[in-house]
């Protein structure tokens, strides 16, 4: 039963994460690999406004969610932007060299310490017992709740608006998108505040649940597996892949070894990458023509 | 390669020669020959940063063949010299191996692994494929570390100075002119092999692959024994930075390694020989330099602890700037240097259009 918990709660997590991947990538094709450090910074952000704000958390928990949102679109305006019309490569690494120096600028910063959001913001994260002898903390109660709102606010938001109907149509052709007066620079910012958006979420609770330091990277970094074994383009394929891979991982801790902790979302990767490259639920990428 | 005046090629090999005129074989010689003195007057910390631009130049050039001549993205570099350490430490360990076994053992670990991670790459494009070396990254830190806590070396694996032609290899100095020549003959090996046919196919599925395929390249043979050849060199290179630091732990092999292997191909410029070599000299130095600038600096005195942090924050920096502003790298910068002293006193205006 507890094995079951912590299944869901896992999922939960990398679902949260991965949607930002399956954002940036649908709408520009390209693969974000500083989500985890964006992550990261989304969770300082959070123990910074609960230091300055401590007599009102609500505050700080908006405050901290709202400047992840601008941090994306600052990211964008400043640096991808520039990407554009680049080889996808470029981008690319240009996403790991972000993440490199988000790093080093986090540490500066808020110092290599351990910090706790949560006593900063001065809760406490009972544990629940639900289902029999199964025990959840309440912050991942919330996470599990906020996952699934996220995710049907983000099909509302594709599906049904304006904003997000024109993201698609930038995702599945920009020069014919552009050409019908969609604002490309305008969809692609908003594409990367919304995925910054909820890392930064998910950032913040998780350092709410456990605590804040550089190995929060390593989460964001694991998460991906899960967007991948999905489709990369796919939201439903994220829910999914994020199943996959918290089944694997927790019942190969479980059974197997707690090493294996870092390397199980990467062999399932792999399984999947030989087997069927473009995902779950993904689309094929087209051919190749002269 | 420009040229102030006139110089014409007249026969086959003109153009296989590896330096055209005079001049380039003389500043060659000169270049090989301050390398040579240079141990006998350094300091020991230089020698110490010059052996480790080496062992770097052997692990760019070996990316350099893969991204930037074949254009095959790699994320797990770290691993392949994290295979090559191990499996040295391992060996010296278990059965006592001299170098001699290593050294091969090494390059043959690397080759297999190289030829299986080069699997998917069949199948696999861009993007994708740098994420299943992101795969054998984690798997090789992940086996690595499991060995270190089965066998109780939690720490790391300590080994002695290797033995060869009878002396050990313990001082600096050794160190410098053996790694000296393994890097000159990791150079010549690359240059060697990029004018033959596999480099000229290796061009061409760069370029285009479908293309390529269209021209009687055999794809995924060349894409294999891109993998391989890479790998095998990254591999040996790992058993020597082994040798080097008598010790191998799975720390030591982190991601942010893989990282900077990327980041010397792309500063010192995608697709040049050149550019690995400027790019492993840069990226080696740039700790240092980094180091050096705080210790001037009147900085307050509790950022020493941080050196770390601000060495990585200038490392994105820095790549940020070259990937905006130089993508030719160090060698573009190279260039426009040359052609502006060539041209001098005229100057190239770009065409307009073109950045």
């Amino acid at each position: 039963m507890q094995l079951l918990v912590n299944i869901v709660v896992l999922a939960a997590i990398y679902a949260l994460i991965s949607c930002g991947y399956v954002l940036i990538y649908r709408v520009s094709r390209v693969l974000n690999l500083a989500h985890g450090e964006l992550m990261m910074l989304g969770a300082y952000l959070l123990y910074s406004t609960a230091s300055l704000l401590g007599d009102s958390p609500i505050t700080a928990l908006l405050m901290s969610a709202l400047l992840g949102l601008v941090a994306g679109i600052l990211v964008y305006l400043f640096l991808m932007r520039r990407m554009t019309g680049e080889m996808v490569l470029a981008a690319v690494l240009c996403t790991i060299a972000l993440g490199v120096m988000l790093r080093g600028i986090t540490v500066l910063i808020w110092s290599a310490q351990v910090r706790h959001p949560l006593a900063a913001l001065g809760w406490s994260n009972p544990s629940l017992q639900i289902l029999g002898d199964a025990r959840i903390s309440l912050v991942n109660a919330i996470l599990i709740g906020l996952t699934a709102l996220v995710y049907a606010g983000l099909f509302g938001f594709l599906g049904f608006t304006r904003s997000g109907i024109r993201m698609r149509a930038a995702g599945q052709n920009p020069l014919l998108a552009s050409q019908r007066g969609i604002r490309l620079h305008g969809i692609y910012a908003l594409a990367w505040g919304l995925s910054t958006f909820t890392a930064g979420l998910a950032g913040m609770l998780i350092s709410m649940d456990s605590s804040l330091d550089g190995t929060m990277v390593m989460l964001g970094l694991k998460a991906f597996p899960a967007a991948l074994v999905g489709g990369l383009d796919s939201l439903a394929g994220a829910l999914l892949g994020s199943a996959i891979i918290a089944i694997a991982e927790v019942t190969l801790i479980h059974y197997v070894n707690p090493l294996l902790s870092d390397v199980v979302p990467f062999i399932v990767l792999l399984a999947v990458l030989v087997v069927r490259p473009w995902g779950l639920f993904g689309s094929k990428e087209e051919l190749d023509r002269v | 390669m420009p040229h102030a005046s006139g110089y014409f090629r007249t026969s086959y090999n003109d153009d296989l020669a590896l330096l055209d005129t005079r001049t380039q074989k003389v500043s060659c010689a000169l270049f090989l020959l301050c390398l040579v003195a240079l141990p006998f007057f350094a300091k020991p910390l230089l020698i110490d940063i010059a052996n480790q631009v080496f062992l770097a130049a052997v692990g760019a050039l070996a990316l350099m063949l893969l991204t930037g001549f074949a254009g095959l993205v790699s994320l797990g570099h770290a691993g392949l010299l994290a295979a090559g350490a191990f499996t040295t430490g391992i060996l010296f360990r278990e059965l006592a191996a001299p170098i001699w076994v290593t050294l091969p053992a090494s390059a043959c670990t690397g080759a297999i692994l190289g030829f299986v991670f080069g699997l998917p790459s069949l199948r696999l494009r861009g993007l994708y494929l740098a994420v299943s070396t992101l795969g054998l990254h984690f798997i090789v830190v992940y086996v690595g570390g499991e060995y270190e806590t089965r066998r109780g070396f939690s720490t790391g694996i300590t080994l002695d100075p290797p033995q060869l032609f009878g002396f050990a290899l313990a001082d600096g100095r050794a160190w410098y002119f053996l790694l000296l020549a393994i890097a000159v003959a990791a150079t010549l090996f690359s240059l060697n092999l990029l004018r033959s046919k596999t480099g000229r196919a290796w061009r061409a599925l760069r370029a285009n692959e479908t293309v390529a395929e269209a021209l009687g390249v055999h794809v995924s043979s060349y894409k294999l024994i891109a993998f391989v050849i890479s790998s095998t060199m990254t591999s040996v290179a790992g058993c020597l930075f082994a040798y080097y630091h008598s010790f191998v732990s799975i720390e030591a092999f982190s991601l942010f390694l893989s990282i900077q292997y990327v980041a010397m191909v792309l500063i010192g410029g995608m697709g040049s020989v050149l550019g690995a070599l400027l790019g492993a000299f840069f990226v080696t130095l740039l700790p240092y330099v980094v180091e050096w600038t705080t210790a001037v600096l009147p900085l307050p005195a509790s950022i020493t602890g941080l050196v770390f942090a601000i060495n990585q924050a200038v490392f994105g920096i820095v790549m940020v700037l070259f990937l905006l502003f130089e993508p030719q790298g160090l060698v573009g910068l190279w260039r426009r240097v040359q052609n502006y002293f060539l041209l001098w006193p005229f100057r190239q205006t770009p065409l307009s259009g073109s950045k």
